[in-house]
């Protein structure tokens, strides 16, 4: 492949120039404002190197809310493309990176990261630990999606984006039909992000079943640790073959392998099964942590203990086992036959079943509670009608013969989305809300934030539930735009008002986050919400250490226990010893960035530059497996100090 | 949290490094899913030739038994290694894993030397689809080779400089998971893929 430098950068379409310019005054903007409020230092020493899971998680969720925007404005803009029919607001080419891009960056770069900011913020407070099992690791991890992402999102202003769909089916997907770099994009940003996230899984393995506290059994881990444990054990399953496929996918468009070509004996629908025997359980690592949020979320809003957790755990474990035995649903019409069609047909149906165990016992947890709608509760209730939405019609596309009619039509776009934002964006919400005081120590407004539910709901239905009609009068996805006879229309505009108003919801959310942050309610108690699990035993601020007394815990609800006891984990002067924590590091950032360089070298081909990055890379892991890291002992004077100890007052852990 | 047991070998006496020890054992998990990956698609793809060069055709007997005895016998070497290790014998410990490497880089040498026949005789990556997942799979282990080589170097080298602590013992018992782990990957190389080509 011939590079030209004229063609590096995307010219010719006004809205990317308008974004190129946009991004190049946010970059001098920023560069500007770091410099003159003397920040630099500041973001580097308290954020860049740091291997603190709490700060670890804000950078996830920082990335996240940008991420969620720019998926939103390419949702938005395929909205505004198809309200009237023969429209010309882009052209085919853009509209497909569009729809690419769109799926891509709110599966991996909004829904993931969401998740794995939360889980980093929450677990090790949940289950009483200081930090993660490997903080250093944790923090390779977060920077590879950090970079991963970067190159993912540049590449639409340089190069080009990728344009074959996030499926990336083949032959498409290959340089006989898309030649350039765009497709090489996809390859190399998600095989960064994906190593990333492997580690993470691996990390929170160990964390959950290593560094419980002291007395806390299986049996007591709290109800979002136990979705992450099985998050987790997917990860470790699945992403390895989104490895492979990448790599295969790789060895096609770079090095002329034919593993998906059509010539000399590839085979497309290969691709297809790899990337879905990865993409299925994908949709349950992103829905599984969503289900812990909204476990926690109802418990504590029901002020009762979560209904059935023997059941909920069994449930969780069945769904990441079976996840892995329904992916060739997303295929039917590939004609495999049909018993290859009726077994997957009824491994789709029967994900349903422990599925519904769960809702029941959501349900039956709210049943005779004391429940108190607050903004996170009414995402989680709010989840339960839209999702069974998502669900069911999700099994009337697992029967194999009537997805002849559904396949691939708006009926399924409207399917997916029903299932995957009314299960994993309004967890992310939720627990963003719930949790905002731990991060922040203040409260997001509450009017805002149910405003921010109430018009994303209205907004969310307003726009899918025209699709399931569009779907079953023939109108296909990824189609750019429809004739005027079709009478797709009037549905259509229905379709980009709600697109529209969860535009809105979004706008009100960020204003929350500043009004809040200038006006909100102060959280002095460190458990805003009366909760339930030990992440509100700790004070907020959280100290870095997280807990100066690690609690003893002797069941379930640990904290809802206490409380009720009127014990406390308020530390006695006599009892403050020395901590130890890691120390921070500047490697994992800068291992990460070698990353960039070797993907941005193998994105455009440019060997050399692959190479210079395999080196950095190779150096950096070398330097720090030398490095003596022992880390440090935090001193009993600064605990006192954080504690409240030394001026003698009495503002322990916890009152 | 750093509780300390003298009773157990020295890799696991830090729950820091029991910590490791099972994240590494995770690890290995997904290498399984990994290679299990790559075999799916040789297995997938093997008969598609597109007319060009068989396994039949290609494979020779008498290099892979000598590749198979060759890493074979370096697992061996390795345990030796961590037992010598076990007993606190550093320089024996050095000595055996440098065996195990030579035996490894042996492999390699032949691994490599096999993949340049191949390319001499016109079966490259982009001869069939056939060839492509043969090359990605073998190439695949032998990158962990190679990789496992260099990693194994610089881990020798700090046992040389600091001698066999709990961290580096730690690291020299990982490795040692690695290689064995290496070696079990290639016995179902050599059956499903070099033995199943020769036979059928």
């Amino acid at each position: 492949m011939k590079f030209q430098w004229d063609t590096f950068f995307v010219t010719g379409e006004p809205m990317i120039l308008g974004a190129q310019i946009s991004l190049l005054f946010g970059a001098i903007a920023m560069v500007v404002g770091l410099t003159y409020f003397k920040k630099w230092k500041w973001l580097w020493t308290e954020w860049i190197t740091t291997v603190d899971h709490k700060k670890i998680g804000t950078m996830y969720i920082l990335c996240a809310v940008l991420m969620l925007f720019r998926g939103g404005v390419d949702a938005l803009l395929m909205r505004i493309q198809l309200t009237l029919p023969n429209l010309h607001f882009l052209d085919e080419h853009h509209y497909d990176e569009i729809f690419t891009t769109h799926g891509t960056i709110m599966i991996l770069f909004m829904a993931m990261p969401f998740l794995m900011g939360l889980i980093n913020l929450v677990v090790p407070l949940q289950i009483g630990a200081r930090d993660v099992a490997f903080p250093y690791l944790n923090a390779i991890s977060f920077w590879l999606f950090f970079i991963g992402m970067g190159l993912f999102n540049i590449s639409f202003i340089i190069g080009g984006s990728p344009d074959a769909g996030w499926t990336m089916y083949f032959p498409l997907a290959g340089t006989e039909f898309t030649p350039g770099p765009g497709q090489n994009y996809y390859a190399i940003a998600l095989q960064i992000a994906g190593i990333g996230t492997l580690a993470t899984g691996i990390n929170f393995l160990v964390t959950i079943f290593k560094m419980r506290a002291p007395g806390m059994k299986l049996m007591d881990i709290p109800m979002f640790s136990w979705s992450v444990i099985a998050m987790s054990l997917i990860i470790v399953a699945a992403f390895p073959v989104l490895t492979i496929a990448l790599a295969l996918m790789t060895f096609d468009r770079l090095f002329g392998a034919h593993f998906f070509t059509m010539a000399s004996g590839g085979m497309p629908m290969l691709w297809s099964n790899l990337f879905w025997i990865w993409g299925h359980p994908e949709v349950y690592i992103v829905v599984l942590p969503a289900f812990g949020i909204f476990s926690e979320i109802i418990s504590t809003f029901s002020r009762k203990r979560l209904f059935g957790y023997g059941s909920m755990v069994l449930s969780m474990l069945a769904i990441a086992l079976m996840s892995y035995l329904t992916w060739a649903h997303h295929f039917f019409t590939m004609g495999a036959g049909p018993a290859v069609n009726s077994f997957f047909s009824i491994s789709t149906m029967a994900i349903s079943i422990p599925t519904g165990i769960k809702i029941f016992n959501w349900l039956a947890t709210m049943y005779k509670g004391k429940i108190s709608f607050t903004t996170p509760m009414l995402w989680a209730v709010g989840f339960i009608p839209n999702f069974i939405v998502g669900g069911a019609t999700g099994v009337l596309l697992a029967m194999a013969s009537a997805d002849y009619q559904y396949h691939n039509s708006y009926y399924l776009v409207a399917h997916f989305h029903h299932v995957l934002i009314a299960g994993v964006v309004f967890a992310c919400f939720g627990g963003l809300h719930f949790w905002y005081p731990k991060m922040f120590g203040h409260i997001l407004n509450e009017t805002l934030g149910k405003w921010t539910f109430w018009i994303f709901v209205i907004g969310f239905n307003i726009c899918f539930y025209p699709m399931y009609f569009l779907g079953l009068k023939g109108m296909t996805r990824r189609m750019v735009t429809y004739q005027a006879d079709l009478g797709w229309t009037g549905l259509n505009e229905v379709a980009t008002v709600g697109a529209f108003l969860m535009g809105v919801a979004f706008l009100i959310l960020c204003y929350n986050i500043y009004y809040s942050a200038r006006k909100g309610e102060r959280d002095t108690t460190g458990d805003p919400w009366d909760g339930r699990t030990l992440e509100w035993a700790t004070s907020t601020p959280v100290p870095h250490y997280n807990f100066a007394k690690l609690p003893n815990v002797q069941g379930v609800d640990e904290w809802a226990r206490m409380k009720k006891n009127g014990e406390n984990l308020k530390i006695t002067e006599e009892e403050v010893k020395e901590i130890h924590m890691p120390n921070n590091t500047g490697k994992a950032f800068i291992i990460s960035c070698f990353f960039f360089v070797a993907g941005f070298g193998l994105v455009f081909e440019w060997y050399w530059m692959a190479i210079l990055g395999g080196i950095g890379i190779a150096c950096g892991l070398l330097l720090r497996s030398l490095e003596k890291d022992e880390g440090y002992h935090v001193s009993v004077e600064e605990i006192k100090r954080t504690e409240g100890l030394s001026r003698g007052d009495e503002h322990g852990t916890n009152k | 949290m750093e509780q300390t047991n003298k009773e157990l070998p020295l890799e696991y006496q830090t729950h820091q490094d029991r910590m490791t020890i099972l994240a590494f054992w995770i690890f290995l998990g997904a290498e399984i899913a990994l290679f299990s990956t790559l075999f799916a698609t040789y297995l997938v793809l093997e008969h598609r030739t597109a007319g060009m060069f068989s396994a039949k055709q290609l494979f020779e007997a008498p290099k892979v038994m000598m590749m198979t005895f060759l890493l074979l016998t370096s697992s061996f070497t390795c345990g030796v290694a961590i037992w010598y290790m076990r007993r606190n014998n550093a320089k024996q410990l050095i000595g055996w894993m440098l065996v195990t490497l030579l035996l490894g880089a042996g492999f390699l040498y032949m691994e490599i030397a096999e993949f340049t026949h191949y390319v001499h005789e016109g079966a490259t990556i982009q001869t069939s689809a056939f060839l492509s997942s043969f090359f990605v799979l073998t190439g695949t282990h032998g990158a962990h080779v190679t990789l496992g080589i260099c990693w194994a170097l610089s881990i020798l080298y700090q046992v040389m400089k600091n001698g066999i602590t709990t961290t580096t013992a730690r690291k020299v018992f990982i490795i040692g998971l690695y290689w064995h782990f290496l070696d079990v990957v290639w016995i179902f190389l050599f059956t499903l893929v070099y033995v199943k080509g020769m036979v059928g």
